[in-house]
């Protein structure tokens, strides 16, 4: 299995997301864009995910929603802009709990042979913002456990 | 005005001279603004200013020993941060985990059907 490497620069509206995958560009695609395979990942674990709409194309829309065993539901929206390609996607990103917090997130597929590398680069209004939606983490039964501090050291020194 | 400490962490983070000294503090020892500020081309009191930055955002603490001022990486401070992120990231590793596992049942696209007629019978 790979790892997600994570990079939300401090002070910057920034989240980076980068993943390697053991699949073909073209795998990567459809597992983004067709209803079926989205929801077999993209929902929290433990969660229900219901694909309202799901227009792949310039300007098509989609909307989701997630539902815990308690009967609470997370609503998420968005707009495609351009069109979705193999090479990537540009999409809005707004939950319905925070109306007006629209992020902007572009998705990179990046072919290394049968491998594809998947970059998010999620862009918020402000700092704010992103802290404010990191924090929420949209799921709190997640817990991986604490994060080496040698990780966030690491991260932190500078670019020689 | 009272400002959220993740908002002061980060603050104080967002300066790449004030991460290295972090960096450096966490490698253990506590140290010197003189033995801080080496590796920089800043004067001491630049040096001074970034450490009182990190002290009011909690991540160092100081303390004197005899005339030298010494710096002490607060480490459960930094945890807090990482934590922060760390939960973030723990909900995309395991989305990604479950792609992974999904694109693995998944065939590509098959290369335009190799025609074997059925020989049914």
């Amino acid at each position: 299995m790979g790892t997600t490497t994570i990079s939300a620069p401090p002070g910057t509206p920034f989240i980076d997301l980068t993943r390697e995958f053991d699949a073909p560009v073209d795998l990567l695609y459809r597992a983004h864009t067709e209803p079926e395979l989205l929801k077999q990942w993209l929902g929290p674990a433990k969660y229900e995910m219901t694909i309202e709409e799901y227009d792949v194309r310039d300007g098509g829309r989609w909307r989701y929603t997630h539902r815990d065993d308690q009967g609470n539901a997370f609503g998420f929206h968005g707009v495609f802009h351009g069109e979705p390609s193999r090479a990537g996607m540009l999409q809005t990103f707004e939950f319905d709990g925070a109306p007006g917090h629209v992020s902007l997130d572009a998705l990179t597929f990046e072919p290394h042979g049968d491998r594809t590398i998947l970059r998010i680069h999620s862009v918020y209004q402000s700092v704010e913002a992103r802290d404010a939606m990191i924090r929420s983490g949209m799921e709190g039964g997640v817990n991986e456990g604490y994060q080496r501090l040698d990780d966030l050291v690491a991260r932190l020194v500078p670019v020689a | 005005m009272a400002a959220d400490p993740l908002t002061e962490i980060f603050g104080a983070l967002a300066d790449p001279t004030r991460r290295a000294i972090v960096a450096r503090l966490a490698e253990g020892e506590d140290l010197t603004v003189g033995q801080l500020a080496k590796p920089f081309r800043v004067s001491q009191p630049a040096i001074s200013r970034h450490l009182k930055v990190l002290e009011a955002a909690g991540l160092i603490s100081r303390r004197r020993r005899q005339t030298a001022r010494l710096s002490h990486l607060e480490e459960g401070r930094l945890k807090d941060a990482a934590d922060w992120l760390a939960r973030y990231r723990a909900m995309w590793q395991d989305r990604h985990d479950r792609l992974d596992a999904l694109l693995a049942t998944l065939t590509p696209a098959a290369e335009p059907a190799t025609h074997r007629p059925d020989h049914a019978g």
